[in-house]
């Protein structure tokens, strides 16, 4: 909350449409928020909310066609990497801003050994002989405690466990020291043990680089282990953002408090002597949605003008922020 | 009724297959209609010979060495080609089906044994095959169409066991043995109507196989001496190719748009068959 | 009194030619009339072999399953019909698990039309009845799969679990692919067919906290054993098996607080390769506590304390680990 130094991500009133048989869906509509350096920023909501969406916008990897940047400004540093040429942004992209996914076999060559793709990876960014780049690889696979470097970069990704290809992968996305990392559901698809480990190592390679994190995740647990600060998606808003200390301990918007009642974990019930909290109805058809607040048809409080107008964002304190009539009739 | 419509909403979006759909119609009335348009049927020798393309209205596509009609001939043709064509297909359809839902749905030994069984039959070149086949038998439309059926079921079994192979593993599937099916039961309602679709889309492409190989049966000489196909038609124009050509390429490019159109109309139906496709 | 289920010793093998896998190796448990059993566990320790040999949708290895007494793991025809009225399944994956070319009504129709339960009307007044206790419309039962959410198409499957009305539901991972307030719908939606019905569960999971959540009693695995039996109340409160121990360390809590004050025992190393497991104790290679004895001898689920039992040779009776650490379990008093 320094307010002097700019954040090291801004993004603006983010657009992204996809055009479908059905019509225009705008998976995200109107995002703002900022990551700062240093940063453990988690981007949190269910499926279909558009936060996996934002982070292909902020690379501009989103699929065109069908998809589209539609408006906003994303801003690295200060230059709007929407305007970037495609040569600068492939710079960017691997360089001073890389990515991790859930599913670590998508983004590995199955044809090519670990150590050829990290090295490759290393060489498109920085001019470094063939040696060193190899070097450096066995050092990566250190650095994201593979054990065995010296063998493991010899392997194909199929040889390795799943814990590993995502070890693997993480090292290829900070092998030329990223100023930040997107990582998009990174322990998804990991059993809980693993999951532990590998959220471990971006805490650790977050400290040791220096890097900042920007983590899109759908397990409020997670959040709440990792994380300092939060945004809550929902059918493509933003809907809510604060420390994550304070959010979890006094959540804002209805949707935000459905979502934290409805794990079993919170508050330690068992069926015989309680009901989990549920958020009736599903998720709304985002082609073309009024505009309104996307969450009243299953918010339990909403009031009159929830149905007819859209909630501007409303800030009680520094870094807080959340857009709910019923939040800010409340709070005010 | 529904799916019908839905089925028509999706294939329609092909505008290329909706054409083809077109062609394959008017072979069909051709088919149907060949004894109201030509009741004098193809035989018959109506004008003098080696009339070309558009000399007289009334024969519209010319005559042949013989002075027969060549729009009469393509128009009765077209029925043999089809029949041909579909019923060849149906038989491939039937061996390869049962065949290949056996295999897929039992596995193991069953499963060993005809597939060996099948590979023996796609070891053979398939139109070697069919010249033995029609060659040991006298050559009629049944025993035609019923070679051209024995040559073409092979590449529907392979299909249809490895969708079973699949299916058979699918949730759904397991749901049916855990609420205590039967085989049949399992085979004929869960699996069947799932695994049907690429099998439709394969078929047209078979009718469209049965039909080349039939022409190229009657080229050589080998067709039912007493019907009219276009095969024959070609393989009687080639003796006059130089002088009067026509005869050969209009059988000819009746063939090809039949045959394109079909495999045209399969993948639009692929389109409108995929359930990956589909939304939701 | 005779338990509802019954299993023991049993054991799954698969043969793939990386060699013999021991999917489930000589495990034992019983579920009473309706009890909830939540098999907790995570990828490869073989919970969802296990589901699938009580549904009958494997064939055992070796070992019996035993429904109120009668042995139930080789049932043919007939007989085999009249076991499927009285175990069901619910499938993980709402996706696949309903056929794409049936309507809903239809699917739900299977069951009684295949057990000859009722005419015509009576079955289709029996959809009805179905669709309403898991919260749909019955004009559901003329749409296909595909026009519903996947919290809806589960609810669906779970209509078709409960159609022949049977006194055991095995459910693998019903909830895993569903969005949090989904999967909150369908454990109260479980949970209040249970209250109803009085229907026993098998549910299986990887999520520790809904376990902890729908199940009476809990039973871990890892690796194709079982390594700790225990109730809800005492497995949280104080987990015996340096294994159970890891996990509830590992389960992410919606908390910071209290995420941040407990002790972080992160498990090192993977998975080991179920073709060739580790000598004596299974956890062994990423046990914290491990000594000697654990690489030569396998040890036995013993009950260590009234219905708890643990596969460790670091607990022993009435006793929890003493030499487990940090974060441990404070020795019990006496």
């Amino acid at each position: 909350m320094s307010g002097v130094a700019p954040p090291l991500l801004e993004v603006r009133a983010l657009e992204t449409r996809f055009s479908t048989e059905a019509g225009l869906v705008h998976a995200v509509d109107g995002l703002s928020f900022s990551v700062n350096k240093g940063d453990s920023l988690a981007l949190v909501g269910e499926s279909g909310c558009g936060k996996s969406v934002t982070a292909l916008s902020i690379l501009r990897l989103v699929p065109d066609p069908p998809g589209r940047v539609a408006g906003g400004e994303i801003l690295f540093e200060g230059y709007d990497l929407l305007k970037l040429s495609r040569r600068d942004m492939r710079r960017i992209r691997g360089g001073e801003m890389s990515m991790i996914f859930q599913d670590p076999m998508t983004s590995l060559n199955p044809v090519l050994t670990i150590g050829d793709q990290i090295s490759e990876a290393i060489r498109t960014h920085e001019s470094v002989s063939r040696r060193s780049a190899w070097r450096r690889c066995v050092e990566l696979l250190e650095l994201v405690r593979i054990p065995d470097p010296h063998r493991r970069v010899h392997d194909y990704p199929h040889r390795l466990s799943g814990g590993m290809r995502q070890r693997a992968m993480i090292a290829m996305a900070v092998a030329c020291a990223p100023k930040l990392l997107i990582a998009d559901e990174p322990t998804t698809a990991l059993d809980v043990t693993i999951q532990a480990q590998v959220l471990g190592l971006l805490d650790r390679l977050k400290r040791e680089l220096g890097m900042t994190v920007l983590l899109i995740t759908h397990d409020l647990g997670v959040v709440a282990e990792w994380a300092n600060r939060v945004v809550v998606m929902y059918a493509g808003n933003k809907v809510e953002e604060g420390r994550v200390d304070e959010l979890f301990a006094q959540p804002l918007h209805p949707y935000t408090q459905g979502l934290l009642g409805a794990i079993p974990q919170a508050g330690r019930v068992h069926y015989t002597n309680a009901r989990l909290h549920e958020i009736s109805g599903t998720v709304p058809n985002l082609i073309d949605p009024p505009a309104r607040c996307r969450f009243a048809e299953r918010c339990a409080k909403a009031i009159d003008i929830c149905h007819r107008e859209y909630p501007a964002p409303f800030r009680p304190a520094a870094g807080r922020e959340v857009s709910c009539f019923v939040a800010e009739r409340d709070l005010a | 009724m529904r799916r019908l419509t839905e089925f028509w909403r999706r294939y329609r979006r092909n505008v290329l297959a909706v054409l083809a759909f077109g062609v394959l119609l008017v072979v069909a009335a051709m088919a149907v209609f060949a004894d109201l348009l030509y009741p004098q049927g193809p035989w018959e020798m109506v004008t003098r010979p080696f009339l070309w393309p558009g000399d007289r209205s009334q024969h519209l596509l010319g005559s042949d060495m013989l002075g027969r009609d060549v729009m009469a001939g393509i128009v009765h043709g077209s029925r043999v080609s089809l029949l041909i064509g579909v019923v060849a297909t149906a038989v491939a359809f039937i061996i390869g089906t049962l065949v290949g839902a056996t295999a897929g749905y039992f596995r193991g030994w069953v499963d060993d044994v005809l597939m060996r069984f099948t590979e023996i039959f796609q070891t053979i070149p398939p139109f070697m095959f069919l010249i033995v086949l029609v060659a040991i038998f006298k050559p009629s439309v049944t025993t035609i169409t019923l070679a051209i059926g024995i040559v073409s079921w092979p590449t529907l079994a392979r299909l249809v066991r490895s969708e079973f192979l699949t299916l058979r593993e699918r949730d759904f599937v397991q749901a049916g043995f855990v609420i205590g099916m039967s085989n049949t039961r399992i085979i004929l309602t869960q699996i069947l109507p799932n695994a049907l679709p690429p099998v439709i889309v394969t078929s047209s492409v078979i009718v469209a196989t049965a039909i080349i190989n039939e022409s190229a049966l009657s080229f050589l000489g080998l067709g039912d001496p007493n019907l009219m196909s276009w095969g024959t038609m070609i393989g009687a124009g080639r003796q006059v190719l130089r002088n009067a050509w026509y005869l050969t390429a209009l059988p000819g490019i009746a063939i090809l748009l039949t045959v394109l159109a079909l495999n045209i109309a399969g993948d639009g139906l692929n389109d409108a068959l995929n359930p990956r496709l589909k939304s939701g | 009194m005779i338990p509802l289920l019954q299993v023991e010793n049993l054991t799954k093998h698969f043969v793939t030619r990386q060699g013999t896998v021991q999917a489930v190796d000589d495990v034992s448990l019983s579920i009473g009339e309706g009890e909830t059993v939540g098999l907790v566990g995570e990828s490869g320790c073989g919970k969802s072999t296990l589901g699938r040999m009580i549904v009958r949708l494997l064939e055992p290895t070796s070992g019996t399953i035993t429904l109120q007494g009668k042995e139930v793991a080789h049932l043919r025809g007939e007989a085999s019909k009249r076991f499927r009225r009285r175990v069901q399944l619910i499938f993980q994956d709402p996706f696949t698990s309903l056929n794409p070319r049936s309507t809903v009504g239809r699917i739900l129709e299977e069951p009684l039309i295949v057990h000859r339960l009722g005419g015509r009307d009576e079955r289709r007044a029996q959809v009805e009845e179905l669709l309403r206790r898991v919260g749909l419309s019955p004009g559901a039962a003329d749409q296909f799969p595909h026009e519903f959410s996947g919290g809806q198409r589960q609810r669906i499957g779970i209509a078709r679990a409960l159609a022949l009305s049977p006194e055991l539901i095995v459910c693998d991972e019903p909830v895993s692919a569903l969005d949090v307030s989904i999967q909150a719908q369908v454990l109260n939606l479980l949970s209040s067919l249970k209250r109803q019905t009085g229907i026993a569960y098998l549910f299986i999971s990887h999520d520790l906290s809904v376990i902890r959540y729908i199940a009476d009693r809990i039973i871990v695995m890892y690796l194709g054993k079982i390594v700790e039996v225990a109730g809800h109340d005492s497995l949280w409160d104080r987990p015996l098996h340096p294994y159970t121990q890891a996990l509830m360390a590992a389960v992410p809590l919606p908390d910071p607080q209290a995420a941040r004050s407990r002790e972080r025992v992160v498990l090192e190393g993977d998975l080991p390769s179920p073709v060739s497991p580790p000598s004596g104790c299974r956890f062994r290679t990423r046990c914290p506590h491990a000594v000697d004895r654990c690489a030569r001898e396998e040890p036995a689920l013993r009950e260590v304390v009234g219905g708890r039992f643990v596969a460790c040779h670091l607990v022993t009776a009435g006793d929890g680990p003493t030499d487990i650490g940090p974060g441990g379990p404070p020795p019990p008093a006496a």
